[in-house]
């Protein structure tokens, strides 16, 4: 590409301007980078999700127990080849405002059922032997300063009182779309403090099954156990219990979408007016190039690669930043978005836009400034 | 002396095409700031607007919301003994006990959303003016019959007038529709609690709500039943306890919304600079001309600031207009305080748009300055003399 240098040239003669439309073109990309990493980190759970777990609960709501008797003729389930349950607990520390989920866990087998959360052996020992132990995530351990061997009190919103757990092992993800926000104590524990009537239920069991193929027969088969029971259940994987999850906050998805798309256009017209600009002002600058006998092909192509340029230039720092600010920030939203880091695809969607955004606004100049007639464009200006 | 306004007018109309991207490209900024505010703002209204300020709540002590909350028989008929309970007509205490469950049922486009069901009493309708039917008839109590909130009724799959609806392993015939003025009890589905609890296996309540008959009197009540022996609760305003559970979420969608408008804005100031600066270039002999006519550099500064300030202020109508339509738009989001579903509509208010005027007319000011004060330091000569 030998007019690069041309190219380079005639963005260099106007800085100011040059400048201000790469900037402008930034703050639009990282806005779109941000809007779809907020996207992104809810569905992390989705991507975290394990193809070879299921989830059971009650097929009304999360809010109905299942009885503890379900263990054992879950268990026995053809293609079930591992169980565990838990109950959300839905406490607070110090402050209503200070939430993060805990879970009450069936200890031996959660360990065994979720692989992907990693625990030193020791800790994990440790975890097991002390009925008033729990495990917390780094990313929590790091928002709150808690070190292993800290005492958390959680106040229970659904189990009332103030709960006292010690801190025995702090896990981390296998992949970064782990979870690494939440606090896990032994469902005994739990259990046992609680008064007769409420003792022995279950909130969820997470079933594993020996191939993601079984999925679709486990669930129904399960399901059909208990069809005619006070208790019915809904069994799915867990990436579909996860989905619909995420369903339930709503339009969000599209609510940013829109907010995204209209921020891009404002900036594409902006850019737009800001080409046609840099062209007219130069209407003289093309007739003489093309007296010199530069092509209309040529001249267009030049025109339009300023355009590209400039906006690919505004791209790479819009997306570029994003992706180092929030990385650097370790951004959570007040514990919303636990999981908030600009993904790849992300960033190339939007050099894309930008790519995108450069053609047309570039485009409309660049076939105005190979139209153009030498003889009017010189005798304009005089 | 000043430079006419029609200056700046014509001078606009002069550039069609630049003016109206510019002016659209600042309305669109002011347009997502219009957009957020009435997000925040109709969810909010929506929690917020569901409490009344003569009434109060009792749920568990240690519960956040009413969904974690227990209240036993015997405690639910303790608090509505209290002396400073508004009287109904008849005589009986203006109060009510209810039973709340989350029911998972479909929406009409296939997804599913947890659904609030409440087992309410004759009182309950008493205690909330602003809930009426606009469909159909009230429940039966005793009946399998329920009446459905005008949200739920528009985005939850059979939930008209004439459907049966399955809960808890019985069909439910939907007998009416209420409208609730906006409030979350909007998005509810309502049924007889006498009969709810045996049905739903929930032996007790989930709050008990009551008219205060002075508003005074609150201080005392809440000090004498969260002392009672017999139970463990806390008593609240109906209007703090709903605000409160809106408040995580409608500060999350104001920050948001903060974060995105003021990022946007530098963007957008930064297109005007651009137009602006080529404004005051391609017209550096006009401004010769007016110099040397005798109109000071004051003047000038001015009337380039006003025009760029005009210009933002287009943008900003436009972007009022644009948002007219996003007012009453329904959308519906998850209330964190309680895993339920929660539709509202965007609420669009005069302030929203006035601040969205002044927002954009901000940035045309920030926009326009500094290629204003460019031309006003022009030097005479050297500004006629260019081509």
């Amino acid at each position: 590409m030998k007019y690069f240098r041309l190219i380079v040239a005639n963005l260099m003669r106007a800085k100011r301007r040059t400048f201000l439309t790469v900037f402008s073109i930034a703050v639009a990309l990282f806005l779109f980078c941000t809007l779809r990493t907020v996207i992104t980190s809810f569905e992390a759970s989705l991507r975290a999700s394990q193809a070879t777990r299921l989830v059971v609960r009650h097929a009304a709501s999360l809010v109905f127990p299942l009885p503890l008797a379900y263990r054992e003729r879950l268990a026995q389930v053809p293609g079930v080849t591992g169980i565990t349950y838990g109950n959300w607990f839905g406490g607070y520390y110090q402050d209503p405002k200070n939430h993060f989920a805990q879970f009450a866990m069936d200890v031996p087998t959660m360990l065994d059922l979720f692989p992907e959360t990693v625990l030193p052996p020791d800790q994990a020992q440790a975890f097991r032997s002390e009925r008033t132990a729990c495990i917390i995530g780094r990313a929590l351990a790091k928002k709150y300063g808690w070190k292993i061997g800290d005492q958390i009190p959680i106040v229970g919103t659904i189990f009332p009182g103030e709960w006292r757990f010690n801190v025995r092992g702090i896990y981390e993800g296998k992949t970064r779309d782990v979870d690494e926000n939440t606090l896990f104590f032994h469902w005994d524990f739990l259990n046992e403090s609680l008064p007769e009537g409420r003792r022995s239920q279950v909130g969820i069991y997470w079933l594993r099954i020996g191939s993601p193929d079984l999925a679709a027969a486990v669930s129904h088969r399960v399901d059909a156990i208990f069809e005619n029971s006070p208790q019915p259940t809904k069994t799915e994987t867990e990436k579909a219990f996860q989905a619909g999850f995420i369903s339930m906050i709503g339009n969000v998805q599209l609510l940013l979408t829109i907010i995204g798309s209209a921020i891009v256009f404002a900036i594409m017209l902006v850019t737009i007016n800001t080409m046609m600009m840099a062209a007219r002002e130069r209407t003289t600058e093309i007739a003489v190039l093309k007296t010199l006998g530069f092509s209309d092909g040529l001249i267009l192509r030049l025109v339009a690669g300023e355009a590209l340029l400039v906006s690919l230039l505004g791209g790479i720092l819009g997306c570029g930043l994003a992706a180092l600010v929030f990385h650097q920030l370790d951004f959570t939203g007040g514990g919303f978005f636990p999981n908030f880091r600009v993904l790849p695809a992300t960033v190339l969607t939007g050099l894309l836009l930008a790519a995108v955004m450069g053609i047309l606004s570039g485009i409309g100049p660049a076939i105005a400034a190979a139209r153009l007639r030498i003889a009017s464009a010189l005798r304009k200006v005089a | 002396m000043r430079i006419p306004l029609v200056y700046n007018l014509r001078n606009l109309a002069a550039r069609k095409v630049s003016t109206v991207l510019t002016a659209l490209g600042i309305g669109l900024v002011s347009w997502v700031f219009i957009f957020t505010l009435a997000l925040a703002g109709g969810f909010q209204s929506a929690l917020q607007s569901t409490g009344s300020r003569s009434n109060a709540i009792v749920i568990r002590n240690g519960s956040t919301a009413e969904l974690t909350s227990i209240i036993a028989r015997d405690a639910a008929a303790a608090i509505e003994s209290q002396p400073e309970i508004a009287r109904a007509p008849d005589g009986t205490p203006l109060a009510t006990h209810e039973l709340v469950v989350l029911w998972n049922l479909e929406r009409k486009n296939g997804t599913e959303a947890n659904v609030v069901v409440r087992g309410v009493t004759a009182k309950s309708l008493a205690l909330r003016p602003k809930v009426r039917l606009v469909q159909g008839r009230m429940f039966r109590p005793g009946l399998e019959e329920v009446v459905v909130g005008k949200l739920a009724n528009a985005r939850i799959a059979h939930c008209s007038v004439g459907d049966r609806i399955k809960l808890a392993g019985r069909q439910w015939a939907i007998v009416g529709v209420f409208d609730a003025g906006g409030t979350s009890f909007d998005s509810e589905i309502w049924g007889d609690v006498e009969l709810f609890m045996p049905v739903f296996d929930r032996p007790v309540y989930q709050s008990v709500t009551f008219r205060l008959d002075e508003p005074a009197h609150f201080g005392a009540i809440q000090k004498r039943l969260e002392a009672d022996p017999r139970m463990s609760v806390q008593v609240k305003h109906e209007d703090e306890f709903y605000a409160a559970q809106s408040a995580t979420l409608a500060t999350l969608l104001r920050g948001l919304g903060l974060f995105v408008t003021l990022i946007m804005a530098l963007g957008a100031v930064f297109g005007a600079l651009n137009t602006m600066y080529a404004a005051v270039g391609s017209r550096t002999k006009e401004i010769g001309t007016l110099l040397a006519l005798g109109f000071s550099r004051g003047a000038i500064l001015t009337s380039f600031l006003i025009e760029s300030v005009l210009l933002a202020t287009l943008g900003g109508l436009l972007g009022c207009l644009l948002a007219l339509p996003v007012n009453g738009m329904t959308t519906s989001t998850m209330n964190f305080a309680s895993f339920s579903e929660i539709a509202f509509r965007f609420q669009v208010t005069p302030l929203m748009l006035l601040y969205g005027m002044l927002f954009a007319a901000v940035m045309g000011a920030l926009g326009g300055f500094f290629p204003s004060r460019n031309a006003a330091r022009r030097v005479i000569v050297e500004a006629l003399r260019q081509v």
